[in-house]
């Protein structure tokens, strides 16, 4: 099953190569990776997205634990939550294509922020489902380039990670 | 007064109240080995090759329980380090190890002798640390010492840069350590002690399963109380070989791959299992889903949460530091004055000793070859139990393991979880400094002593009087016998050719070699040996060619798929 993993960590050079390295060395899954400061500068927030059996990704949680710059550590997936990623999506706009990629935009609630005469670039925000609904929706011949920066977690109400 | 940053090392080692540091000198490490020389607070041991090192620093940390201390230099000097470091960190070994770097400067741009050490060693540490400032050497140092020793124990790496031992700052070292993302555990959570206490008193066929933990933990004596007063059998996984005397009655042995049938036997039929500070490991348990079974309770007793339910789901975890955990059961049993279940007890033993009686352990005892078993018997006779008894790994450090009989913790010396060949006499040399009056036997094999066997010098520059009991089969020994078993007596690059005379090799150090080829020598070599009290021996014992090592659960296997020498 797929987790998403959130944890605080020292905002230290080479905390994110021992999180990256215990994944490795225990083989365990990431499908995305995203990292950067807090509003307190010595902490990043990391939200690593996982999957595996229960006892995986329970080990997993004892294994970031165990890492001295991990400070905090926890599954999203315990309670609710909100996950998004932000995507962004170069695609062909020329002729036929030119109405149906901003339509299409419009149904999944994208923003264009970039128009050049045979392009747009339509930013895309949601959840990863989401951003995948989208690029299943658009014609495979219209994709240019994609970039997406991986999900970032945070839970519902008062479920909060903090020191 | 400002001091220059080497200056600050040594002043932090002197804090850490260090007494040896096991080392190899080179460039980047240059400044540090000046004021070594200046001082004399601590001794540096010159050893002959870095990983000798660390692995001679580890066993002083085994042998005292103290942080063992390494200094190496750049890039050869540091991944030389890293067979060491791993075996130490495999077996949760407290230690710091400072290597030196490149200037800072120079950090990136593929320096003479600049390795990414912080990165190389990453995986198999504990933590590791880049000192980038002057002032940030003290601090670094403090945190090293803490993290190492505490919590589940592991070797920490402080790599620093040579520009910052030049550089100067005001020395002042810390007195405590905060580290808001590292509070390990001590205390166990009373609700499941009360809990494990409660299954254990009601357990019809108990087993008290333990490992380095108890070792490490210095545990031994809490568990020997609780053993006492419950009167359960024990097992200890080779990590945890002296956590509870073998001489005991309730103690049935080693468990594992090579150990017990009544061990093994028990470890599986239980229906209450205690595992204090042990791991179930591959080499243990052997396959998890045939040691499944539904009708055993297991109560796991360990100081890294990570150590539960890895391999082995669990049913009554406990975090905590194995020596205030079994404290807390003692006192628990003290107040409540309960007991046992006797009857169910009695049966239990009953089967035990039916498993004991088979005598799993015998070997032909009337060989006119030396039977390696026989040495380790003689050994254990000749030093009365008494011996620290380092080993290398294969046949000699299972035979050392199942015959010699360990009392107590801190004695038995060998590298479990990396089965690193080549630690045996370094591991000699690091308990002989910590207990220069100790008798410390070397048990290793032709294979292995070849993989450290520069070390003899260092055992000559510093007259220690270890004796070293080789157990030549001119073979290695593990590899052949698993060629033999598994690959239908292919014995591919197993033999050991051109050996050296090691009689002669000793003396050109300057020690005493002898080559024993008959059994009925034995006893009188080791008792000869042993009498030279500040000589180091190096004796060849020519050994069976063929022994094998037994009981044996084959790879993959389950513990009740044991197979024993009579059986083949």
């Amino acid at each position: 099953m797929k987790h998403i993993i959130s944890i605080l960590m020292e905002n230290e050079a080479g905390a994110l190569s021992r999180v990256a390295g215990l994944f490795s060395a225990r083989a365990y899954n990431i499908e995305s990776l995203t990292v950067a400061p807090t509003e307190d500068a010595t902490l990043s927030r990391m939200t690593i997205v996982t999957s595996g059996s229960d006892e995986v990704i329970e080990q997993i949680i004892k294994q970031l634990n165990k890492l001295i710059d991990v400070v905090k550590v926890l599954d999203l997936n315990d309670g609710r939550f909100i996950e998004r990623e932000l995507m962004l999506v170069k695609v062909k706009a020329t002729g036929s294509f030119r109405d149906e990629m901003k339509r299409m935009c419009d149904i999944f609630r994208g923003r264009i922020i970039d128009v050049a005469d045979g392009s747009y670039t339509i930013e895309l925000t949601g959840s990863g489902s989401k951003l995948d609904a989208f690029l299943e929706a658009l014609d495979k011949a219209a994709i240019l380039e994609t970039v997406r920066t991986g999900a970032s977690g945070i839970g519902r109400g008062d479920r909060i990670l903090k020191l | 007064m400002e001091l220059s940053g080497a200056e600050i090392v040594i002043r932090c080692l002197q804090e850490e109240n260090v007494q040896y540091v096991f080392g190899y000198p080179g460039g980047a490490v240059l400044n540090i080995y000046d004021e070594i020389f200046k001082q004399d607070k601590f001794k540096h041991i010159l050893v002959r090759h870095e990983q000798a090192a660390v692995h001679a620093a580890d066993a002083y940390s085994r042998a005292t329980g103290e942080v063992g201390v390494a200094l190496v230099t750049s890039g050869p000097g540091a991944t030389n380090a890293i067979t060491g470091i791993a075996t130490a960190h495999m077996d949760s070994i407290p230690m710091v190890i400072i290597s030196g770097q490149a200037p800072t400067p120079q950090i990136g741009l593929d320096a003479f002798q600049e390795v990414d050490m912080i990165g190389i060693s990453r995986p198999c540490v504990k933590h590791n640390f880049l000192v980038k400032d002057v002032k940030d050497i003290a601090p670094t140092i403090k945190k090293a010492f803490f993290i190492a020793a505490t919590g589940r124990p592991g070797p920490v790496v402080v790599d620093i840069p040579k520009d910052i031992t030049a550089h100067l700052g005001h020395f002042e070292y810390p007195e405590t350590v905060e580290l808001r993302s590292y509070t390990p555990i001590l205390k166990g959570h009373s609700g499941q002690i009360k809990k494990a206490i409660k299954l254990m008193l009601e357990a019809k066929r108990p087993m008290l399963y333990t490992g380095g933990g108890v070792v490490l933990g210095d545990a031994a004596d809490q568990l020997v109380k609780l053993a006492h007063r419950l009167g359960f059998p024990v097992t200890n996984t080779l990590m945890g070989l002296g956590g509870y005397p073998a001489t005991d009655k309730q103690f049935v042995g080693m468990l594992g791959m090579h150990g017990t049938l009544e061990a093994n036997m028990a470890m599986q039929h239980c229906d209450v299992l205690i595992a204090v500070g042990a791991r179930f490991d591959d080499r243990v348990i052997g396959n998890p889903q045939h040691f499944y079974n539904k009708d055993r309770t297991i109560i796991h007793i360990d100081v890294d949460p990570s150590s539960i339910s890895k391999r082995v789901k669990v049913d009554v975890p406990i975090v905590g530091h194995v020596q205030s955990v079994l404290s807390e059961m003692n006192e628990l049993l003290d107040a409540e004055n309960r007991t046992p279940d006797t009857a169910a007890l009695k049966a239990w033993w009953t089967q035990i000793e039916e498993w004991r009686g088979r005598n799993c352990l015998s070997y032909n005892r009337n060989s006119d070859i030396i039977k390696p078993q026989y040495v380790i018997e003689k050994l254990w006779e000749v030093t009365k139990g008494d011996a620290y008894v380092t080993s290398d790994v294969g046949q000699h450090q299972m035979w050392a393991a199942q015959y010699y009989k360990f009392d107590k913790p801190r004695r038995w010396i060998n590298s479990g979880g990396l089965g690193t060949m080549g630690v045996g006499l370094p591991y000699a040399m690091g308990v002989q400094f910590a207990d220069p009056k100790a008798k410390v036997a070397c048990v290793t094999g032709e294979g292995s002593i070849q993989m450290n066997i520069q070390e003899l010098s260092t055992c000559k520059q510093f007259h220690l009087p270890i004796k070293v009991i080789l157990l030549n089969n001119r073979y290695l020994g593990m590899v052949r016998q698993w060629q033999q078993f598994f690959y239908e007596n292919r014995y591919s690059e197993s033999y050991m050719d051109s050996l050296p005379d090691f009689v002669k090799l000793a003396e050109s150090y300057g020690h005493v070699g002898m080559n024993i080829e008959n059994p009925a020598d034995v006893e009188g070599a080791l008792t000869e040996a042993f009498n030279l009290t500040d000589r180091f021996v190096f004796m060849n014992f020519i050994t069976d060619q063929s022994e094998n090592v037994f009981p044996m659960v084959p790879n993959g296997k389950g513990l009740s798929e044991i197979i024993l020498a009579e059986d083949l």
